[in-house]
């Protein structure tokens, strides 16, 4: 069993844009390594810094939103390869919850093993939680997995996230293996049922 | 009513509903790489676990390594320690690898077909996104992250939920210099890269009837860049008859055959959403922006209400058509379309001619044995006399892992699957999607072409 995921709170990173891919989050030159340890130096490099390593003008590198914990976004937020360095990237930078409009599969997947609670909002909430973010860095968010509302502004947004995913949250289940283990009897006798492979 | 396809082999492979709701599926088949594998096995280690059913995995090496050079130790350590993972774990697990001096060595969606590990009515998995590729032999084949390989390694199992499938009818009648390329990029023009989220997506109809088994590959390979994870294609004779003979492929082959049969979707299969694509009209497809979903015809204008930032990246105006753009590298190469099939329709168009000057072109083999088969034929010696680079197997410039990048702002006609902004390695490069007779047309020309011109 893992740690119980049930209430989140802290500050919200704006992140406007719709498809953000896993190479925009962590390039696949950072992907060079035998751990996911120290990714977070690297999420979102290409969008931080320029080719001679200057920093840009971006939200994420300004100081209003360094070390905040919940990542907004758009729509399809983690699109295209299914590298798991990119949740990893994300949770070595400090995230701890991501609100976006819509996630890829694998890459909401991804954040389930990692214990990260990937919320979806509709189109009015996300974006007014975007421009509360912008307007003020300083404004707290509330998750609860358990009543499926987040608080932020004074106000209440309702948000989905997979039954799968919340359950696994909520009980500390998202680290699969273990439960995957009780069944071994079962996947023993699966094993012989099923074609193997004689080259 | 009948079951589809991926209902029955998913009953087959479900070993029981888990507490979260998930359903735990055995995974027939696990396929490993250098880049997403080392983890998962570190993970196994820390817990004390074992690799349950080692004859279900095999590993090769596709992301890193180099294509040009391939004496060890690698220039890059990095690469060299990654490989070197790979090859220790597998070692230790006993786990079969097909390493770089091997006959099998390749990108792994193309090494699996090829050795028959790829087979009808399996479950697959492979942290790669590109795994739905298998699915064109009527497997279910599933990217997944490094948690879940994990998860297999440890129990030949993952937890997932069933997805609904949407069946895809293809008619009419491809145009020459069309390919299935062309079809795929169409249909996640039209469907959108978020469009297959929560689906399979089952391929079929009279286009996808006729197409061979590499071109069925192509199809589910780009399936994941319209948001649906799985991609298939019903087994037919010609999957049968791919297999045959096959290193892997089943002893009993007349009974295998028969069992496969009974898997595919019936006629009057159900399905959760159709969609139908007649592609008699369908041009050579070309990608503007930075998704694989910005695709036109090649030429057609890019739209008046086109996204500003892809444009802006790509340096590309609003109502341009984008024949005649100047390219500064071609690549052919790519679990996409790194395939003997591909090389031979790529050297088609480039025989007797040359590559434009100033263009770096780069012949990527998927695979040991796509490349040996490539040299039997002499299109190796094609390629080289009209000016591409002959590399050695690899993923290279699809996402320049390897020493393949491009350089600043360089643009890139490419046969590969992602224009995502710093995909091929330089953060300001620019990828332009296409077919490899068109990357071979671009090469050519040294613009963006039309191949239906020079066929």
């Amino acid at each position: 069993m893992n740690e119980r995921i049930i209430e989140i709170t802290g500050k919200a990173i704006p992140l406007r844009g719709d498809d953000i891919d896993t190479d925009r989050i962590i390039p696949a030159r950072f992907m060079k390594c035998l751990t996911f340890d120290g990714l977070g130096q690297f999420a979102f490099y290409d969008v931080k810094y320029e080719e001679n390593g200057e920093e840009k003008r971006h939200i994420l590198n300004s100081p209003d939103y360094q070390g905040h914990s919940i990542l907004v976004s758009g729509r399809n937020f983690g699109c295209g390869s299914s590298r798991e360095h990119a949740p990893w990237a994300l949770k070595g930078m400090g995230v701890r919850c991501i609100i976006a409009r819509s996630y890829a599969e694998i890459f909401a997947n991804n954040c389930s093993s990692l214990g990260i609670p990937a919320l979806i909002v509709d189109e009015a909430s996300a974006g007014e939680l975007m421009k509360m973010a912008e307007d003020d860095p300083l404004v707290e968010f509330r998750v609860n997995l358990n009543s499926k509302k987040l608080h932020a502004g004074n106000r209440f947004y309702a948000f989905d996230l997979p039954e799968n995913y919340r359950i696994a949250l909520v009980e500390g289940r998202w680290d699969t293996t273990s439960m995957l283990m009780e069944n071994l009897e079962d996947i023993k006798l699966k094993n012989q049922f099923l074609p193997s492979f004689k080259g | 009513m009948s079951q589809n396809l991926l209902n029955k082999v998913w009953d087959i492979h479900k070993i029981k509903t888990l507490p979260t709701g998930q359903d735990q599926l055995f995974i027939s088949l696990h396929l490993i790489h250098e880049v997403t594998s080392p983890q998962a096995f570190g993970m196994l280690g820390e817990r004390g676990l074992k690799v349950l059913y080692p004859e279900r995995t095999f590993g090769t090496v596709d992301h890193i390594i180099p294509t040009d050079k391939r004496e060890r130790p690698f220039d890059d350590e990095l690469a060299e320690g990654m490989i070197r993972a790979l090859e220790d774990n597998t070692a230790k697990n006993g786990i079969s690898y097909f390493g770089p001096d091997s006959d099998h060595q390749g990108i792994v969606h193309i090494m699996g077909p090829e050795l028959g590990l790829t087979q009808p009515g399996l479950t697959i998995a492979c942290g790669d996104s590109h795994t739905s590729t298998h699915g064109a032999f009527g497997a279910i084949a599933f990217g997944i992250g490094t948690s879940q390989i994990r998860d297999i390694l440890a129990t030949q199992t993952m937890a997932l939920s069933k997805p609904k499938v949407r069946r895809i009818n293809i008619s009419g009648t491809l145009k020459k210099g069309v390919y299935a390329k062309d079809i795929i990029l169409k249909i996640i023009a039209d469907l959108g890269v978020n469009g297959g989220l929560g689906f399979a997506y089952e391929y079929g109809g009279e286009v996808i009837d006729n197409m061979s088994m590499e071109e069925r590959m192509t199809i589910c390979n780009m399936t994941i860049e319209g948001g649906a994870r799985v991609g298939y294609v019903n087994p037919d004779n010609k999957t049968y008859e791919y297999l045959k003979g096959r290193k892997y492929a089943p002893e009993d082959y007349e009974t295998a055959v028969e069992r496969w049969k009974s898997l595919a979707s019936g006629k009057d299969a159900e399905y959760d959403d159709v969609y139908n694509l007649d592609v008699s009209s369908l041009e050579p497809m070309v990608t503007w922006g930075i998704n694989p979903g910005q695709a036109l015809g090649v030429g057609d204008q890019i739209p008046e209400d086109a996204d500003e930032q892809a444009c802006s990246f790509m340096g590309f105006d609003r109502g341009q058509v984008l024949k005649g753009t100047e390219i500064d590298v071609a690549f052919i190469g790519s679990c996409t379309n790194g395939r003997i099939s591909d090389l031979r329709i790529a050297a088609e168009v480039v025989k007797g001619k040359k590559v434009r000057s100033g263009v770096r072109a780069l012949v990527v083999p998927g695979s040991r044995s796509v490349a040996d088969q490539a040299e039997r034929e002499g299109l190796h010696t094609i390629f080289k006399e009209a000016g591409f680079q002959w590399r050695e197997p690899g993923c290279s410039m699809c996402l320049a892992m390897n020493p393949d990048k491009l350089e600043k702002r360089e643009l890139c006609a490419s046969s590969s699957n992602r224009n995502f902004i710093g995909r091929q390695g330089s953060p300001t490069g620019r990828t332009v999607l296409m077919s490899p007779a068109m990357v071979a047309a671009a090469a050519v020309n040294g613009v963006i072409s039309d191949v239906r011109e020079m066929l």
